[in-house]
């Protein structure tokens, strides 16, 4: 155990150390210095997870609980930093740091030519010092430390081109929606400890089954179900990190980052913190189906809407970027229906493919000399080959392709969405299948306007396009490698083996993923089940679809567009989110502060109050000058008028 | 237990004497002055540490005690003594003391050996008000301390430093007023002025409340609390870097102090009965002072507002203690959140010096601390930007700092007194971030908005110093609290006990 410990303490630090040192010494190690010493950190802690992955998933090695340190013990509650480390945690691991390298080993070419080469190195290896944090926690507390690093670093890298104005918006924006997410999460946490007195894992989930009866009142004399309380609270957390509605909107925003860390980031691991957390707290959420609902509508509704904006999108990272928010929706929705394990799997699985997407975007975006736009673009893949093949390997796993890794994890998480009883989940099954049609004509709208057809636009920009060099083209060949066939061997174990087995809890009542199991024989017998399924043609169809309207009969398109213009506006308006926060919340709130200050402070305290004293001082003092003229016929009839009074009132008692 | 020597005496009594040497060594040298200053207020830090180190944990008795008779015809005594309450505050000022003398080393030009003087005096002074243990001593203290103040705030302040200084002294004037008064009227029930006497002695539910509101009226201008708190942005605008450092670092703590010296052993039932109030007042401190900070123009304005909030959460984890305590089915929290406050009020302590420190590092530079005037400082202050993100990051509560601990440990208790409590504490969490990184937005990002922030020079080695550390204070707290909890955790427990049973 001793040994496991330090390989998991050398796996978290390995990455900070490398951060520190080409952040703090960004001169004295210069920009070759920066990238190995980040990449050699991170590095390790990938050699170091593989390890523990193997260690635990196929040696069966123990699961390792230990805190580390005492955080602080107060009125007899415990907080402790420390690890747990099972078979969720080593996966996460494991993604977490071959994405980080991956993008470590792409960073290099992508940013070799812009200002803060040190210091963008220095945050993505902070990025996973703190995911790893996050990941390997055995506390809420420390999750909690995690959650708000990672959503630092993201701040930090967001704001990256500080000089723009629309990325320090950007970040500012997202910092202030993921707080909004927080403040309902610190509350969950809070419950947690009031009622459990504890906020360790293994003590609270082992106590709550005791607690599913209990009740709370928050409003009056209505009772509401402590369970439910506290699981809405933690998920409005993950509504934040995970980008659900109506807390999505700094994701797609958070584009103005550098590609590398869209990747990283905003598309393989920070983003999926919310389905990790809502995974490992699996033993509360079972006990509340309500919450579970609510999680399933939350997230079927994501996955749904959010796709449609990405058909409209025509900056190539935002395009990607509904596509996770969709994607994400669809893991969120596999949480609410109780398959923790499908929606862990499509996690993995998008991890690599959405790694891939966004790396392969930044490789056009290389090529195309920073302009984004796709309508620029086409018959790309001429020019940069690796780019076209791993882009289209991506994309198809991202459709769910059958035999791709996506389809595997998408479609599971439909049928288990089609197998759950709980309330909300007609609704949302439907939407999850309809929502397949719309990712596979948001993804090859974009990948046919910008490999195929002709292009690009703008002939300077065609005499420069060529392939991106070998330290980006192979971190996504290495991508596509995962992206294509990791779903083909995760699918057996990770949903109906036991490789979750005393991770995951799920009620019986809720078990949709045991009601897949009883039919499920092989891969094969997967794919050709799913083949004959909707999803499987409504996937094929939303493909045809975007070949015939963006490649063949571009007139379509636009004829398509003015009939329905209120639905496009409606689209490309995103439905009016953003033009609602920025009206009813930030400018109420800064209608409220000028508000309160000017009437409540200025006007009403300083004005009334303290001005208003100081000046009856004031008066006061002027009638005492007044009295006070030192002359001495005053003082006497002052007296006498005194001695007159005292008299007055002797007598009238 | 009682030192071998009086550590607390020299605490006190070597920057004060270290002060009248530096005053009397005059602008002639004026760097043998900040030398003599520099010396005087390491030695005095290094002093105090004795205090942690010879510190007992486990027992919430005064520790290092002196008592010496003074006034014998009054019952007047020299008493001095420290417990887990006053003995992290009283090192949090001789830390804060020095970094106020280096980063006032050249920025002060004019009159540095008064200035350094000053502060010197000031900070034994402050000391006297943690470790007094006689009322009266407390009270000679508590006044004394505000004459460097005025001075400071007077000679070296900004344009409209009259109008601030008045308000300020009408507001802490009237306040220790009422104060005076209830302490004389303690000695006459109690024939003692002792504080610790003063904690057992039995008062009717009248006769607490009238101290109680006596007591809130010298605690709450100095916390201060809303509505009291408009002296506060006033004071700050106009007093030097040094100034509102003092201030905001360790002025403020004298009033949340005050509290658990005072008003909640002294006046139990009385706290009881009016800790609605308090309650009241703490929320609204937090949340209506969130929203004036959002619409703040001056950087310092800003701060100051957003101090005041802050504090609010001292306030209210000092006074969901009873709350807490009539709920039959909830048997802990209340200790979490007087540790809580307490945590707040240290961490408050470096994170608003380190904020006010920031502000003085672009004043030395652009004389202005108009949010407007700047935009893009990161492009010429690299090293800079980084310390401020960092503060900033700390002042919005984020984990790791000691921003968090404060915050998060009264957010538990205050949602075991009540959710709503909870819900209104915790949407600082959102205001806090918001005008905090909406200034960082428009003060430190962005393209470089004039000639002037293009002519800016990142900070020097002593800046550094400063700024460094602190960011290492904020982060040690943040990423352990362990031990300052500890050693508070005696005197708190005990503080707890005694306030749980009436005195009726």
């Amino acid at each position: 155990m001793e040994d496991m410990k330090s390989i998991y303490l050398t796996l978290v630090l390995a990455p900070l150390l490398g951060s520190i040192i080409a952040g703090l010494f960004r001169n004295q190690v210069g920009k070759a210095g920066a990238h190995w010493v980040t990449i050699i950190g991170v590095g390790i802690s990938f050699l170091l997870s593989a390890y523990v992955f193997w260690q635990h998933v196929m040696n069966g090695a123990p699961v390792f609980n230990e805190n580390l340190y005492t955080w602080m013990v107060v009125d007899g509650l415990e907080m402790h930093v420390g690890f747990l480390v099972d078979n969720l945690t080593a996966m996460m691991i494991t993604v977490v740091t071959f994405v980080s390298l991956m993008v470590h080993i792409y960073t290099i070419g992508y940013m070799a030519h812009e200002d803060g080469y040190q210091r963008f190195f220095s945050y993505i290896s902070l990025f996973t010092f703190s995911m790893l944090m996050l990941v390997m926690s055995n506390n809420f507390l420390q999750l909690f430390f995690g959650w708000e690093a990672v959503g630092l670093v993201s701040y930090l890298l967001i704001g990256f081109y500080f000089k723009k104005e629309t990325a320090i918006f950007a970040n500012m924006k997202a910092f202030l929606v993921n707080r909004v997410g927080d403040f309902g999460f610190i509350l969950g946490i809070a419950a947690v400890a009031m009622y459990f007195n504890s906020l360790d894992y293994a003590q609270v989930f082992g106590a709550a089954p005791d607690k599913a009866g209990e009740t709370i009142s928050i409003w009056g004399d209505s009772q509401w179900s402590l369970m439910t309380v506290i699981c809405i609270l933690l998920f409005i957390g993950a509504m934040g990190k995970s980008a659900q509605m109506p807390l999505h909107v700094w994701l797609p925003d958070s584009m103005e980052g550098p590609t590398p860390i869209s990747a990283l980031i905003h598309a393989a691991t920070m983003v999926t913190a919310g389905i990790f957390m809502v995974a490992r707290m699996s033993p509360l959420f079972e006990l509340s189906e309500t919450a579970l609902s609510f999680v399933l509508i939350i997230g079927a509704t994501t996955a749904f809407f959010m796709g449609l904006i990405g058909i409209v999108q025509n900056d190539i990272k935002r395009v990607v970027a509904y596509s996770t928010l969709s994607q994400l929706g669809y893991m969120v929705a596999a949480l609410g229906a109780s398959a923790y394990a499908a929606g862990l799997f499509h996690l993995m699985t998008h991890a690599f493919f959405k790694a891939l997407l966004f790396l392969a975007a930044g490789s056009v975006i290389i090529g195309m000399h920073h302009d984004q736009d796709i309508r620029n673009m086409g018959g790309l893949r001429k020019y940069m080959k690796i780019t076209w093949i791993t882009a289209l390997l991506g994309s198809l796993a991202l459709i769910g392709f059958p035999g791709f890794s996506g389809f595997f994890s998408k479609d599971a998480i439909i049928e288990a969405v089609g197998y759950s009883q709980i309330a909300g989940s007609s609704y949302a099954h439907w939407l999850l299948v309809a929502g397949v049609f719309v990712t596979a004509l948001y993804s090859f709208r974009m990948y046919f306007l910008v490999f195929h057809g002709k292009g690009p636009r703008d002939d300077h920009a065609k005499e420069h396009l060529k392939e991106s060099p070998a330290v980006v083209t192979v971190p996504l060949i290495l991508l596509a490698i995962p992206s294509v066939f990791v779903g083909w061997f995760a699918i057996e174990p990770m949903l109906f083996g036991d490789f979750f087995k005393g991770v995951l809890h799920v009620a019986s009542a809720h078990d949709t993923l045991g009601e897949i199991g009883k039919t499920y024989t092989d891969q094969i017998g997967f794919i050709s089940h799913g083949v004959m399924m909707l999803p499987f043609w409504l996937a094929m169809a939303g493909l045809a679809v975007a070949w015939y309207v963006y490649l063949m009969k571009p007139s379509i398109a636009q004829s398509v567009r003015s009939r329905f213009d209120w639905l496009y506006k409606l689209l490309d308006r995103k439905y009016g989110f953003d033009e609602f926060n920025q009206a009813v919340f930030a400018g109420g709130s800064l209608f409220a502060g000028k508000f309160l200050w000017n009437i409540g402070d200025k006007t009403v305290i300083d004005g009334i109050a303290v001005n208003g004293s100081a000046r009856s001082v004031g008066v006061l003092a002027q009638v005492v000058r007044w009295v006070q003229s030192g002359y001495l016929y005053h003082y006497a009839i002052a007296m006498i008028l005194g001695l007159l009074g005292l008299l007055f009132w002797f007598v009238v008692r | 237990m009682s030192a071998d020597w009086p550590i607390l005496s020299a605490v006190i009594w070597l920057p004060v004497l270290g002060g009248l040497l530096v005053a009397f060594s005059g602008d002639k040298a004026p760097n043998v002055s900040r030398w003599l200053a520099l010396v005087v207020s390491v030695l005095t830090f290094l002093l105090s540490l004795l205090l942690y180190t010879g510190f007992d944990m486990n027992t919430a008795a005064m520790q290092f005690q002196e008592n010496i008779p003074w006034i014998e015809s009054f019952q007047v005594n020299y008493h001095l003594g420290v417990d887990g309450i006053s003995m992290p505050l009283i090192i949090l000022t001789t830390f804060i003391t020095i970094l106020v003398v280096i980063a006032g080393w050249q920025v002060i030009q004019y009159k540095p050996s008064q200035y350094m003087a000053a502060f010197l005096i000031m900070e034994g002074v402050m000391v006297g008000v943690f470790s007094a243990l006689d009322a009266m001593l407390f009270y000679v203290f508590w006044e004394a301390m505000l004459i460097p103040m005025f001075l400071i705030i007077g000679i070296w302040g900004g344009p409209n430093r009259v109008y601030a200084t008045i308000k300020f002294f009408l507001y802490t004037f009237l306040g220790s007023v009422f104060m005076l008064v209830a302490l004389i009227y303690m000695y006459f029930q109690s024939g003692s002025m002792s504080i610790l006497d003063f904690h057992t002695l039995k008062l009717g539910l009248t006769e607490q409340i009238l101290i109680f509101l006596a007591f809130l009226a010298a605690f709450a201008v100095k916390v201060p609390m809303w509505p009291v708190h408009t002296w506060l942005p006033d004071a700050h605008v106009e007093a030097p870097t040094g100034g509102s450092v003092i201030l905001a670092a360790i002025m403020l703590k004298i009033g949340g102090y005050g509290f658990l010296r005072f008003s909640l052993p002294i006046t139990p039932d009385a706290s009881k009965e009016l800790d609605w109030l308090i309650i009241a007042m703490s929320l609204i401190a937090v949340v209506y002072i969130g929203f004036v900070a959002l619409v703040q123009q001056d950087m310092k304005k800003l701060i100051a507002y957003s101090s005041i909030a802050h504090m609010g959460f001292v306030t209210l984890g000092f006074f969901i203690a009873f709350i807490i305590l009539a709920k039959p089915d909830v048997d802990s929290g209340v200790i979490l959140g007087m540790q809580g406050g307490m945590v707040q009020m240290v961490s408050h302590g470096f994170i608003s010096a380190a904020m006010f420190l920031c502000v003085g590092v672009l004043y030395d530079r652009m004389h202005s601390r108009e949010i407007a005037d700047y935009g893009g400082v990161v492009n010429t202050m690299p090293w800079f930007a980084a310390f401020m993100v960092f503060f900033a990051m700390a002042n919005a509560g984020l984990p790791g700092t000691s921003g968090f601990v404060g915050e998060f440990m009264v957010i538990v208790a205050s949602f075991k007194a009540d959710f709503w409590f909870a819900f209104l504490a915790a949407t600082t969490l959102i205001v806090g971030a918001a005008y905090t990184l909406w200034m960082v937005k428009r003060v430190v990002f962005g393209d470089i908005a004039n000639d002037n922030v293009a002519a800016l020079q990142d900070i020097n080695k002593r800046e550094a110093l400063v700024l460094t550390s602190l960011a290492i204070a904020v982060l040690v707290l943040g990423l352990w609290p362990e031990p300052l909890v500890q050693v508070m955790d005696a005197s708190i427990t005990n503080l707890v006990n005694h306030i749980a049973v009436p005195k009726l």
